[in-house]
């Protein structure tokens, strides 16, 4: 009783000391609602929209820029809007916002040769588990066929001796 | 073969798998490497805290190795490393500043309790040269070699360990290469 009281003192001290550790690094840019853009003019409400909504917050991380509410969320709209008003096409403001902040603010990765394990990593998988399926479906047939399996065939075979087919599975391949 | 397939296969994958977790535990999410290292500094002029009809550019910062410390009296993590800026500039490192999305008096009142560490300070106020440096959250600082190339990014407040082990032995270096 008294061990258990104690081991929930030390890890509520060790989640109390990590929220302070986690709290204290970064001070996030932090401000209020989003600002209201006017759309008369030369900037297409959807094409700001859209271009907004595929962009990381990099503060808030979760969020994209369309939702978050961060200041630097707040400027970097900002920013695209004038760069949009300034007739910039959608690739030159997401090359902009790459070659500052990385290619972490784009929520979807580029296809390059770096980020081919994740957008083929999941075909491969696809492929090698459907390889393992027909393997064992094919060895699963074969033993049906014979009704036994690997080890009583291979005691089958050794009391046959040599005129046995050493290899179990193949007899339906057998000339007859 | 078959043995090895069928305990020593998973048992490998397992330890690759814990392993990848491990290494993961280590890894701050917040600290998103920069794609400006070993780039040029981002070309500013802004004009400056103190003296709002100066201005300070990156030319003011060639030939000798440099920080750039990205501030604001509203960080509090930026107060938590203040007086170890002022022990890097003690130990003879130049720092610039660029006060990021600030109120010119409470900048001023803040260096003068504190301390100035800076040899100047440069004032974004609108926070668009933060922007063209990738500046996500302050504090951040930027190790510069003499030719202008931003070699090193310290996301968050610069600690004892850091000056230590991180920022002057790279100024060390930096100051010794061509």
């Amino acid at each position: 009783m008294r061990h258990e009281h104690l081991a929930s003192r030390y890890i509520q001290l060790i989640l109390v000391l990590l929220v302070t550790l986690m709290s204290v690094n970064i001070t996030p840019v932090r401000a209020a609602g989003l600002e209201a853009f006017d759309f008369t003019g030369k900037v297409d409400e959807d094409r700001f929209k859209a271009l907004i909504v595929q962009l990381r917050c990099l503060v808030c991380q979760n969020q994209s820029l369309a939702d978050s509410d961060a200041e630097l969320a707040h400027d970097l709209r900002r920013e695209i809007y004038e760069m949009m008003d300034q007739g910039k096409t959608d690739k030159q403001i997401v090359d902009f916002l790459v070659a500052r902040y990385g290619e972490f603010v784009l929520y979807k990765p580029r296809v390059e040769p770096r980020t081919w394990i994740l957008w083929y990593g999941p075909f491969g998988l696809l492929v090698i588990g459907l390889l393992v399926l027909m393997i064992t479906v094919r060895k699963r047939k074969n033993q049906r066929e014979t009704g036994f399996s690997e080890q009583e065939q291979q005691r089958l075979n050794e009391l046959l001796g040599d005129e046995a087919n050493p290899e179990p599975g193949q007899e339906g391949d057998k000339p007859a | 073969m078959p043995a090895f397939a069928r305990y020593l296969a998973p048992l490998l994958a397992f330890l690759a798998l814990a392993a990848l977790l491990y290494k993961g535990l280590d890894i701050d999410p917040r600290t998103i490497p920069s794609p400006l290292i070993d780039k040029p500094a981002p070309a500013f002029k802004l004009p400056e805290l103190k003296h709002p009809d100066k201005f300070i550019s990156n030319a003011d910062f060639q030939g000798k190795v440099t920080l750039l410390n990205v501030w604001a009296t509203w960080c509090v993590a930026c107060r938590q490393e203040h007086q170890n800026l002022v022990l890097l500039r003690q130990k003879g490192v130049d720092i610039y500043g660029l006060n990021y999305k600030d109120k010119r008096p409470a900048a001023e009142q803040w260096l003068q309790q504190f301390g100035n560490p800076y040899i100047v300070n440069a004032f974004d106020a609108d926070g668009r040269v933060g922007i063209d440096w990738g500046v996500y959250g302050t504090p951040e600082t930027f190790v510069i070699d003499k030719h202008g190339i931003i070699r090193h990014k310290h996301i968050g407040p610069i600690t004892l360990n850091a000056i230590e082990n991180e920022i002057l032995p790279l100024v060390k270096k930096l100051r010794e290469a061509n």
